[in-house]
């Protein structure tokens, strides 16, 4: 390793920081690996794609990519509502935008769950209609949405900010409708934050636990996400199975991270170019 | 931003209303709406069974176990973040890019894996089990582990929050210092801690939150003991799973207004930050830049 400039420091900052990385972080994680490795090739590969298993990837994955699509969308019109108008209490609006990120996931689950029974506030109105939300795969969507929430609109809010408001106005006097407009200039200015946010809300959702078992109902098969089916094999004293099935969230989860990370390269390419 | 604008280049005034009204509905169903139904379903058999919720021994036993969690992971992810931070952003080193990622792997692992990984450390099947049985120490299932888990989880809060404030920063200043004879620690006290504040209050914030609230992981390693080794978030899960559904609303809405309290800090320290920034005159892309990647990372 080279060290450059004439701080002090280096030595002392940067082995702390291995060393505790190394004892929270990476030891413990290379037990996924090691765990996974007492088991023979085929046993690993039948622990991974059991029915049961397969059910719950596609339940996970599946209603994570629907919430960040809602996610999406629903996000785009909030950053745009921030950005470009003004109401009354937009400040608090804006704070309240975070209130994912700050409630603990166990009080969201609960909540939600309250809300979507069907004498809830909501299940109430929405049961007659034939919509069942609560203890069933559509309620592992509601949540997934609430905890995924925050990222579309953090990450397109100062993107839209920070928009040259000069290229709408040429767009304009060239003739362009705002329709237009929006989707051929500012759409693209947006489009990397855009998608880093839906990625980033996707591969929250993956993960997430706390909110999804209170609503879920978690029937097998049915509506157990990837996280649960966990802890029921390490409750079953099947340790090497739950690592399994833990390490192959592992790498699609580093499979995601790579992907938000050249989104960002790309969004900051973009930047690079706007501001010579 | 909202400063006159020509009409062209407004949308049309129903546009305009319909994505308001959809931004506003959307965010009342999914945020207003569950925060209200926790202080609504909490309060529902009036004060007096709320308050007993609370002042219950095994309540009072998660109360004290989370404010001990907080208090041990949040002074060493402190430590962490302002160490890795400083290593990150006043050094050149090969693999820096690398260190960056693996600090906010965390993120990006599933709170269950996180528990997972500390029960195959510690557990009793574990590689250290037997090691620990010898010596009659509990890890996993007790105390510790629940400490440990929480360390993992809010790992990257603080560093994440620092590395990029402190690059947007540069070296001069502690240069300056050194050269006007300053040591080591007193160049750091002066110079360094007074421009990160901010940025490290900020961080303190959300990686409290995340520690007084975290419920995957705690729950994997915890073993629900009650009394014990029982956090709140854990301590609502048992109310709620024995259908005390009041008790555990109670204890709920004490996270709740935590939560609350911190956007409000948080909202707080972003406008002091952001003054503090304008009459520093450092170019007004850096702070968003900060406080984006640590809200991105959640």
């Amino acid at each position: 390793m080279h060290r450059f400039g004439v701080l002090p420091g280096f030595g002392l900052s940067m082995g702390f920081t291995v060393f505790y990385l190394s004892l929270i972080v990476l030891i413990p994680l290379s037990t996924l690996f090691f765990k996974s490795a007492t088991l023979d090739w085929e046993t690993f590969r039948a622990a991974v794609t059991a029915p049961r298993v397969l059910a719950s990837y596609r339940l996970t994955f599946g209603a994570a990519l629907l919430a960040a699509l809602v996610n999406l969308v629903a996000g785009l019109a909030v950053a745009w509502t921030l950005v470009r108008y003004d109401f009354p209490g937009k400040k608090i609006v804006d704070a309240l935008v975070d209130l994912p990120f700050a409630l603990p996931t166990a009080v969201a689950g609960i909540a939600l769950t309250a809300l979507y029974a069907s004498n809830g506030w909501m299940g109430r109105w929405l049961e007659p209609l034939g919509i069942k939300v609560a203890y069933t795969p559509l309620g592992v969507v509601v949540a997934l949405i609430f905890i995924g929430l925050p990222f579309v609109v953090r990450t397109v809010q100062p993107v839209l900010e920070d928009a040259e408001r000069e290229l709408e106005e040429a767009a304009t006097s060239l003739g362009a409708s705002r329709l237009q407009t929006f989707l051929k200039v500012l759409l693209p200015t947006i489009l990397p934050a855009l998608l880093t946010g839906f990625a980033l809300a996707f591969a929250r959702a993956v993960g997430e636990y706390g909110s999804v078992v209170f609503i879920a109902g978690n029937m097998p098969m049915v509506s157990e996400i990837t996280p649960l089916l966990i802890i029921t094999k390490l409750e079953q004293y099947d340790y090497a199975g739950a690592a399994s099935i833990a390490l192959v969230m592992l790498l699609l989860s580093f499979v995601l991270l790579l992907f938000i990370n050249l989104l960002q390269w790309w969004q900051a390419r973009r930047g690079l170019g706007k501001n010579p | 931003m909202s400063a006159a604008r020509p009409a062209h280049l407004d949308e049309p005034a129903w546009v305009r209303r319909l994505l308001l009204a959809v931004s506003l509905g959307f965010l009342a169903l999914f945020l207003l709406l569950p925060l209200a139904v926790v202080f609504s379903e909490a309060l529902k058999k009036g004060w007096e069974l709320y308050v007993e919720a609370l002042v219950e021994p095994d309540a009072l036993a998660a109360i004290r176990l989370t404010l001990l969690v907080a208090v041990i992971a949040v002074p060493l992810n402190l430590v962490l973040g302002v160490a890795a931070a400083w290593a990150i952003t006043k050094f050149q080193f090969r693999g820096k890019q690398a260190l960056v990622t693996l600090i906010d792997l965390p993120f990006s692992v599933s709170p269950v894996v996180a528990g997972l990984i500390y029960v195959l450390l510690f557990g009793s099947h574990g590689w250290l089990g037997p090691l620990l049985k010898a010596y009659d120490l509990k890890v996993v299932y007790a105390v510790p582990g629940v400490v440990l888990a929480t360390l993992f989880v809010t790992f990257p809060f603080i560093a994440r929050e620092l590395i990029p404030l402190m690059q947007a920063q540069g070296n001069e200043e502690e240069q300056a210092a050194l050269t006007l004879g300053a040591s080591g620690w007193q160049m750091f006290r002066r110079v360094t801690l007074p421009n990160i504040k901010w940025g490290l209050l900020y961080g303190v914030i959300l990686c409290n939150a995340r520690a007084m609230g975290e419920f995957g992981a705690v729950s994997v390693v915890s073993g629900h003991v009650r009394g014990l080794t029982n956090t709140i978030p854990l301590h609502v899960e048992i109310l709620y799973n024995e259908y005390a559904y009041q008790a555990s609303f109670a204890v709920a809405s004490v996270l709740a207004l935590l939560a609350l309290v911190t956007l409000v800090l948080k909202s707080v320290v972003e406008w002091r930050s952001d003054r503090q920034l304008k009459d520093r005159a450092i170019p007004s892309e850096f702070p968003g830049a900060a406080s984006l990647q640590l809200k991105a990372a959640g």
